[in-house]
């Protein structure tokens, strides 16, 4: 017990030993916007409260947090979350399709080079044309955003599958469909993944600007919202929440990658 | 079983292999020797079906081989690349079975049985990255074993290992072929090892390849690493495929000896 | 072969665009909404020679060309810093996860009421966004440096200075590059996404506002056209820049295989 107990406060000294520029900075910032005064610039203690009495006063058996925290961050997760794996299942499958075929990849090619280099918030205007404001065109705008990094990193995946691996299905056998699931998604899937981390933090992006261009509610909303009405502590708080959303999810991704691709990290450390 | 006649493949203007014949009866292990790069790993390839050879003809079971066949299974030498790293051992093996129409139940045992062949009885759930080499090799061979080949083919199936490893699964391949009754059909490089697992070896020239010498290796059916090596005809047959390999003169026994 | 594929490319494209034709001629969708192809292609002909769009595209790609330059200045000398202090980089990086994760378009309406000349507005947030990635290369750049080459040179009798001249900087270029090339994306996107958001008079992104504003969806598909169209050049250049500056590095990661 008193070993783990050592342990375990010395893993504490450590994290704080690797940690110690955070408070360090929140206290520098806290001392410097104070004795500015500036309104733009409110401190972190400010924010921290303001963020406190917004969104985590709530009632326990909500987790703390209150109705607003749910309007708020409710839509604008589902909108995320809805667009990212639309846009994976589209990209994975198409991906796939392209990858497994030269012929149909020599046909795509220009049309993929075109739409992966036009910057996906100049669409957002046409899309808010075609679909009118709200949901709709916020998934449509994460949606075609975001589906490139995973339709590239698959069609390369797919196609690096080892020689070998595919022969020895060949051998043995192996259906269509056995092939697929069995030999060649694994074998793209570390690619794969690589491609809906990077899509998941270009959502988020891609979120943020929907909801501030032509948004009428969610947390990018609230940003502008809170812009445009001068409660800066607001607005700071909408940005600390998005960044602790960005790296939540970010640690969320990596933490599911770890256990999906574990074959991976190992065969990796190995060779 | 595998019959091969005035087999010819060449890469755009580079040809490979100029008129390879030869044959395997059934229950035979037969050991194919030539020197690197002569063309042995094409020759396995046009055999498995997967490179189509420019000309001449391979019977498989009396029947042309044009497609691959469904009855056939290979142990390559790079077993990392043929072992699926996403599966366990167990799961290597047992795949390939649901084409021989077994439920999940069945090819779970059949699985289990054929790494226990192999001595692996307690590594079915470990990973290859998990395993030594010589242990993933293991799992290629019982993966084969288990699929009940017809014929097996073996591309210098223990040229990435060491040598006691290597030892080993020479001695394992022996055992089991005889167990089963297979017939193997086995690429390698190495001299010593062509003689000792082979029935019958067969020695390709420099390339373009053609069969130089076809021998009968009269050793038994019990072989031992250190006995039989030391045997007189062992010794023997190891000069004369050494000296066929190094594209040396042919003596005239070697001749006499085709049959 | 190669003709082909080149082949095969203007059938897949031509495709693309008579099918979407094809839709506006039937009379399924409101033209208005979702124009013909010939329409949007009649309008990108007149926008390359239209003086205020050309205007339009220019002050975008300075924004975006002396935003990434801004960023190599700033990102390059820092994580180079980093990259030979590990002491200084283990204190720093719990700030770097920290703050590379808040989406960057985020800050755009913190950076509107900071700046009020629209340039400057838009630096401000191409240097901080696209800063992350080549920061971070350049640290795993220097990091990565073969400790043999630098054994050696110091073997010779070489100071640790020329040691970060002969070894280490020509080592970590090819990772820089690379950040580089990630961070031009990403400075692509903050620069029309801050004239999308904070406005001003001139961009691309103003340009799409204002076709929006006039309902004329035809404009803003040929605008977008050119955009992409940039973006496939520019992304050729820098890779066969990349390509051509560190033919030693592909050759390495390729042999390595």
């Amino acid at each position: 017990m008193t070993h783990v107990a050592t342990h375990s406060v010395r893993s504490v000294i450590r994290a704080l030993g690797r940690l110690w520029l955070v408070p360090v900075t929140l206290v520098v910032w806290e001392i410097a916007t104070r004795s500015a005064a500036q309104p733009f610039f409110p401190p972190p203690s400010a924010i921290l409260a303001r963020m406190h009495e917004i969104w985590f006063s709530g009632p326990a058996s909500h987790l703390l947090l209150t109705d607003k925290a749910l309007d708020d961050f409710g839509p604008s997760l589902a909108r995320l979350f809805g667009g990212w794996l639309a846009a994976a299942a589209l990209g994975v499958l198409i991906g796939t399709a392209i990858g497994c075929s030269s012929r149909l990849a020599d046909y795509l090619d220009p049309l993929i080079e075109l739409g992966r280099a036009v910057p996906p918030p100049l669409l957002v205007p046409f899309f808010l044309a075609l679909l009118k404001l709200g949901t709709p065109a916020q998934l449509a705008t994460i949606v075609f955003g975001v589906i490139w990094p995973i339709l590239l990193n698959t069609i390369d995946g797919t196609r690096g599958v080892d020689r070998q691996h595919l022969e020895t299905a060949r051998i043995f056998g192996f259906s269509t469909a056995q092939r697929l699931r069995q030999v060649i998604l694994p074998a793209a899937m570390p690619k794969i993944f690589a491609g809906l981390r990077l899509a998941l933090s270009l959502a988020l992006i891609l979120l943020v600007i929907a909801e501030i261009f032509g948004g009428t509610g969610g947390i990018g909303y609230q940003l502008l919202y809170a812009q445009r009405s001068y409660l800066y502590p607001d607005m700071w708080g909408c940005l600390v929440m998005l960044g602790l959303l960005g790296y939540l999810l970010n640690s969320a991704f990596l933490l599911l990658e770890r256990r999906v691709l574990a074959w991976h990290r190992g065969a990796r450390q190995t060779n | 079983m595998l019959e091969i006649t005035e087999l010819v493949h060449s890469y755009g203007s580079h040809r490979v292999l100029d008129g390879v014949s030869l044959s395997v009866a059934e229950g035979e292990l037969v050991s194919v020797v030539g020197p690197s790069g002569c063309g042995k790993s094409t020759l396995l390839r046009s055999i498995a079906g997967l490179i189509r050879p420019s000309g001449g003809q391979i019977l498989l079971g009396g029947r042309p081989v044009d497609q691959i066949p469904d009855n056939l299974a290979i142990v390559f030498q790079d077993y990392s690349r043929s072992l699926f790293p996403w599966m366990t051992a167990a799961n290597n093996v047992a795949l390939p079975l649901r084409r021989r129409g077994l439920d999940r139940r069945r090819r779970r045992e059949a699985a289990m049985a054929a790494l226990d062949q192999v001595g692996l009885a307690d590594a079915g759930g470990k990973y290859p990255w998990e395993m030594s080499g010589g242990m993933q090799q293991r799992v290629s061979i019982a993966r084969a074993l288990a699929y009940r080949p017809s014929l097996l083919l073996m591309d210098e199936p223990f040229g990435s290992v060491d040598a006691q490893t290597r030892e080993d699964l020479e001695d394992l391949v022996l055992r089991v072929c005889a167990h089963h009754g297979m017939t193997i059909l086995l690429i390698t490089h190495d001299i010593d090892e062509s003689v000792y697992v082979g029935d019958r070896v067969i020695v390709l020239t420099r390339s373009p390849a053609r069969v130089s010498a076809d021998l009968k290796v009269d050793l038994g059916a019990s072989r031992d690493q250190i006995a039989t090596r030391q045997l007189d005809e062992f010794v023997r047959l190891r000069a004369e495929v050494g000296r066929l390999v190094r594209g040396g003169s042919t003596t005239a026994t070697t001749v006499l000896e085709q049959h | 072969m190669n003709h082909v594929r080149v082949l095969r490319g203007v059938v897949g494209a031509a495709g693309f665009a008579v099918a979407v034709e094809a839709v506006g001629l039937s009379g399924l969708v409101d033209e208005r909404f979702l124009p013909r192809m010939s329409t949007i292609l009649v309008g990108a002909a007149g926008l390359i020679v239209d003086p205020e769009f050309l205007a339009d595209v220019v002050a975008t790609l300075t924004a975006w060309a002396l935003g990434l330059l801004l960023t190599v200045a700033v990102a390059v000398p820092a994580g180079l810093t980093l990259g030979a202090l590990p002491a200084a980089e283990r204190a720093v990086r719990p700030l770097i996860e920290f703050l590379r994760p808040i989406p960057s378009v985020a800050i755009i309406p913190l950076a509107i009421l900071l700046f009020s000349d629209n340039l400057h507005l838009k630096l401000a947030v191409i240097v901080y966004a696209s800063s992350w990635p080549v920061l971070i290369n350049a640290i795993y750049g220097l990091r990565d440096v073969d400790p043999l080459a630098k054994e050696t040179l110091r073997g010779f009798g070489f100071g640790p200075m020329s040691v970060l001249a002969r070894v280490a900087l020509p080592s970590a270029a090819p990772f820089i590059a690379t950040g580089v090339r990630v961070a031009s994306g990403i400075a692509i996107i903050l620069t029309v996404s801050a004239e999308l958001l904070a406005g001003g008079s001139e961009g691309i992104g103003i340009f799409i506002t204002e076709a929006a504003g006039g309902n004329r969806i035809d404009l803003m598909l040929a605008a977008t056209l050119w955009a992409g169209l940039f973006g496939v050049l520019s992304n050729a250049v820098l890779v066969a820049v990349e390509r051509r500056l560190f033919r030693w590095h592909h050759a390495r990661s390729e042999a390595a295989r």
